[in-house]
């Protein structure tokens, strides 16, 4: 405990940054080393947290508290609990992995420092307890993610990493107002001006339409983050035009801040509200399901294919999110680190096959089996957890999550449900149309998988069979913090969870 | 305190604490003076002058405020000038802004060989009729103030003797700035038709008693209005704005940047003594108004700033979007039922102090690019300085990022400082309004940036800069980072507002 690892997390990959910035251009090979180096140390950093977190504990972990702006009443303030501790081992072990096995063509040394700032913005998201310093973070991260869309992304790069921008900041616009006026308004019942979460979420008492007006401005923030329907046509445009760096980043953390927040900040922080708001956001999320598996089927770029996926997933998480019973939360906790695996796998492999083929266009690809049956292999597998098939980890996130919100969201699971037959639908007709078949001149060549490119992979399909297989583990640290926030909601509402044994 | 007051106070005058005036003059003469009468002296050597008169200046308003300590606010000069803490900071802001803007100016002069002690000499002009007006206890010492501040910058927009957008620019707004002054004045005379002072306590007073001569408030609220149209001029509040794009455009730029600073400074820092002080109990009426001014402003100045196609252009219409931010701040000051009320003058002048150092580092870049001639300021001179110069390519994105408010920036304390003032005086509309303008104008700061990073070079320029320009640019940069992540340094003082 002597060493503040949490803010450690947050310094290294900034540290690295700094120290790679002030490197000449010329020197790559020390400035890839200085990357990896620090991105490794914070991936170590997160696995040894992981370690060392109590299992059981509802509460926050490994909390360092200084303050910061003291004239607003601001602290630098983090902590991580059941929900946040593998969001955090995600991003600690995906940076590192991107790092070493994607290559950005050209300004190596711009591309390694945007990524490790990208991963800090990402780390003290993920940690932050204060509601500035969430804020400061969240925000922070549109900078390097534009520069990595603007410069190393393909043809509609300019456009996609604008649109991203703006759709983001123009979510936070309503999340700032929110923030300050939340501390205002709790500063009554705790006494003084504080943006500690917290403090705020234990001891404020605002009033129902107060409460939901605020609601409404964080989640308009998160939902444009998520994407969910219909703020999410930022999405498409900036997974397809992004390089395979960033988009792994976007799917595998980057979304995930959103429906973070909603629980985090939105459910958290206005029980009441949350409850309120469910048949909304429910609605939305189902949407977001069908839409995005509809939408899905009918790409012609494989890219966007896996990016329209993603809406459809992500609308699982939300579903499970505003549920609101443990077996969901829970489920829905699983699934944004299953989503952030697979996802990021697929959109891996989608630069892999556009590397050799320099097309996306699943009319351009055939009969890839037959000359790179490692590879397809390996592709099948990440599609089937990305379509949740039982035994791998997607099926413990979407099950949970669909059988937790049966009780008291019946209709809408049973909505949802078709979505998981989509997802299927879509994934396999686009492996049957890549993989399958005689493969023509231009595919003939196809080389089969590297070394290197299967060592990568090999780490996500470890972490796909071990969670599928043995979630346990897992579920167990999530579960105690899914449980003590869910006290919090009903204590604080009129909500009762309906009574049903949890099937251990 | 007593003891220097004793060695330098003749009877009535406190000479010391008007001495930020008197080193300001005392630099205005010897440039002159000095100037005209000695032959041409080394490059640059009037800047320096001019440079040290402004960090004199400048470090005189901080004992000043040193020695303040927790004083009461008092008044000088036969109650002409106000003395306090806010009327200090307000000054400090100007000194500081005036010495970048002089730094920038030398480097400038020098490289179009136009060196000479009259552009610093109006400069420092400028800076007195500013430091007036945000000092001025009397709306007539205010208007002095800002005639001289007015007079100074006219000469200075048409001071470029190679470019003929220059003098244009200078007559235009010589031309507006005059009906302007005049709206001002009326307002003034009006005012004082209904309080029967010009004096800005004697005024609350009068309006805090409900007595308005001639029984109707007509006379008052006429005041009111054109006093509100002669500073909407000044500070570029749309529909007053028109002049704003053509005068940026073709002054010199770095004279530009000493208006969008300095100028912008002065003129809210009065239009915020004037409404939240003097009319503060009549605030329920104007208040309506500026906020459909603040909307407007933030909207519009926005808006136009994303369509154009030339720099200073699109930094003109972003600095009147910046207008309507602060006038949020000034709408929040204005709320004085609340008692967070206060809250909107700290963040009012916390804003105009981060947004003085932003304009001044970004049009200082605008100057480099310009190149010798100051004609090259279209968004393409702007492609591939990322490659060719990324040193100065990082400092522009760091100020415009600072202007687009993204957290770790010095402008993302200033916005959350009105953002702060707006919600707790329950302006959650106009707060969400503020908020979403500053995404369409975030657009703007992403398209130079975009030319910058993202697209290929026309020209690969050869890029020269002076010591002082370079010093000047260095200082805003630094500024803005050290205080987007160390915002108390700047807070401590501003909460003393």
């Amino acid at each position: 405990m002597s060493i503040p690892i949490l803010t450690l997390l947050v310094l290294v990959p900034l540290v690295g940054a700094l120290v790679a910035s002030l490197l000449a251009k010329s020197n790559e090979s020390i400035v890839k080393i200085v990357a990896l180096a620090s991105s490794i140390t914070t991936g170590l950093l997160s696995v040894w947290m992981l370690i060392k977190f109590p299992t059981g504990s509802a509460g926050f972990e490994f909390v360092s508290k200084h303050s910061w702006v003291s004239e607003w009443g601001i602290s630098w303030h983090l902590g991580v609990d059941g929900i946040s501790l593998f969001l955090v081992v995600l991003t600690g072990i995906l940076f590192p992995l991107v790092i070493v096995g994607i290559d950005p063509h050209h300004d190596h040394k711009q591309y390694l420092v945007w990524m490790l700032v990208l991963e800090a913005g990402v780390m003290g998201s993920f940690l932050s307890l204060d509601l500035f310093l969430f804020f400061v973070f969240f925000e922070i991260v549109l900078v390097p993610m534009y520069f990595l869309i603007g410069k190393w992304g393909y043809d509609q790069r300019i456009y996609a990493a604008t649109k991203f921008f703006i759709y983001t900041m123009a979510g936070s616009a309503f999340m700032l107002v929110g923030i300050v006026a939340t501390a205002f308004l709790a500063r009554r019942d705790i006494g003084h001006l504080s943006f500690d979460l917290i403090e705020i979420a234990e001891k404020s008492n605002f009033s129902t339409s107060t409460g939901r007006w605020l609601f409404v401005g964080f989640v308009i923030a998160f939902a444009v983050k998520v994407p969910l329907f219909p703020l999410h046509t930022w999405l498409p445009d900036a997974h397809t035009q992004a390089p395979t760096g960033g988009s792994v980043i976007l799917a595998g953390v980057l979304l995930k801040m959103g429906t973070y927040g909603m629980l985090r900040f939105g459910v958290y922080l206005f029980p009441e509200a949350a409850v309120w708001s469910k048949p909304v956001l429910l609605t939305l999320a189902v949407i977001g399901i069908i839409y995005g598996a509809i939408a899905a089927t009918m790409q012609k770029d494989l890219k966007r294919l896996v990016a329209y996926s993603s809406v459809a997933h992500l609308g699982f998480i939300v579903l499970g999110t505003f549920a609101l019973t443990n077996q969901a939360i829970t489920g829905g906790v699983m699934q944004m680190v299953n989503h952030g695996i697979s996802t990021g796998a697929l959109f891996l492999m989608v630069g892999m096959i556009y590397e050799r083929r320099h097309t996306r266009v699943i009319a351009e690809l055939k009969g890839i089996q037959s000359v790179a049956p490692i590879f397809a292999g390996f592709f099948m597998l990440i599609m089937l957890s990305s379509i949740g098939l039982p035994g791998l980890n997607g099926f413990v996130g979407e099950f949970l999550i669909l059988i937790g919100s049966f009780p008291t969201a019946r209709w809408w699971v049973v909505a949802a449900t078709t979505g998981v037959i989509l997802a299927a639908l879509y994934l396999l007709w686009a492996y049957q149309r890549v993989f399958h078949g005689e493969p023509d001149e231009a595919n003939k060549s196809f080389a089969e998988i590297t070394k290197r490119e299967a060592m990568l992979l090999s780490v996500f399909v470890a972490a796909i069979v071990f969670t599928g297989v043995y979630p346990k583990p897992m579920l167990n640290r999530i579960e105690p913090s899914v449980k003590s926030l869910l006290e919090h909601v009903e204590s604080r509402s009129n909500y009762k969870q309906p009574e049903i044994k949890a099937g251990e | 305190m007593m003891l220097a007051a004793n060695m330098f106070v003749g009877p009535e005058i406190d000479w010391f604490k008007i001495s930020p005036f008197l080193v300001m003059l005392g630099g205005v003469l010897l440039l002159i003076l000095a100037g005209s009468l000695t032959p041409q002296w080394k490059k640059g050597a009037y800047g320096v002058v001019g440079a040290i008169t402004a960090a004199g200046t400048a470090v005189i308003t901080a004992l000043l405020w040193r020695d303040l300590g927790d004083g009461a606010p008092s008044s000088l000069l036969a109650n002409a000038l106000t003395f306090s803490k806010f009327t200090l900071f307000a000054t400090f802001s100007i000194a500081i802004a005036t010495l970048l803007a002089i730094l920038l100016t030398s480097g400038f002069l020098v490289r179009e060989d136009e060196d000479g002690p009259e552009i610093f000499a109006l400069i420092l002009c400028a800076a007195i009729g500013g430091m007036v007006m945000v000092q001025a206890n009397d709306l007539i010492v205010m208007f002095l103030g800002l005639e001289t501040l007015s007079l100074a910058f006219y000469l200075l927009t048409a001071s470029s003797r190679s470019r003929s957008a220059s003098g244009e620019a200078g007559l235009k707004y010589f031309v507006l700035g005059g009906f302007a002054s005049a709206f001002f004045l009326y307002g003034v005379a009006l005012v004082f038709g209904a309080t029967g002072s010009t004096n800005i306590d004697a005024i609350a007073a009068s309006l805090s008693k409900d007595i308005v001569l001639g029984g109707s408030s007509a006379m008052l609220l006429a005041g009111i209005a054109l006093l509100l149209v002669g500073f909407g001029f000044k500070v570029s509040l749309v529909p007053f704005h028109t002049w704003t794009a053509d005068v940026y455009q073709g002054a010199p730029t770095p004279i530009t940047a000493l208006m969008g600073s300095v100028g912008k400074t002065a003129a809210f820092v009065a239009l915020l003594r004037v409404f939240s002080d003097a009319l503060s109990s009549r605030s329920d009426d104007w208040r309506p108004v500026v906020v459909v001014l603040a909307i407007l402003t933030l909207v519009v100045g926005s808006v136009l700033a994303v369509v154009q196609t030339d720099v200073k252009r699109m930094l003109a219409y972003s600095s009147i979007s910046h207008a309507g931010f602060i006038l949020v701040g000034l709408v929040a000051a204005g709320q004085v039922a609340s008692a967070d009320a206060g809250l909107g003058t700290s963040g009012t002048l916390s804003y105009l102090f981060i947004y003085s150092i932003l304009v001044i580092g970004t049009l200082g870049i605008v100057t480099i690019v310009a190149g010798k001639g100051d004609n090259e300021t279209s968004l393409n001179a702007f492609k591939g300085l990322g490659k060719s110069n990324p040193v100065l390519a990082m400092g522009m994105t760091v100020l415009l990022l600072a202007q687009a408010g993204v957290p770790l920036t010095s402008g993302f304390v200033a916005k959350f400082g009105i953002i702060r003032a707006a919600v707790s005086t329950e302006s959650y509309v106009l707060a969400v309004v503020a908020m979403l303008a500053a995404v369409i104008a975030a657009f703007l700061y992403l398209r130079i940036m975009v030319s910058m990073w993202l697209s290929e070079g026309t020209t690969s320029r050869d890029i020269s800069v002076a010591f002082s320009t370079r010093l000047a640019i260095g200082l805003c940069v630094g500024a803005t980072v050290v205080l987007g992540f160390f915002p108390s340094l700047l807070l401590q003082f501003t909460n003393q507002l």
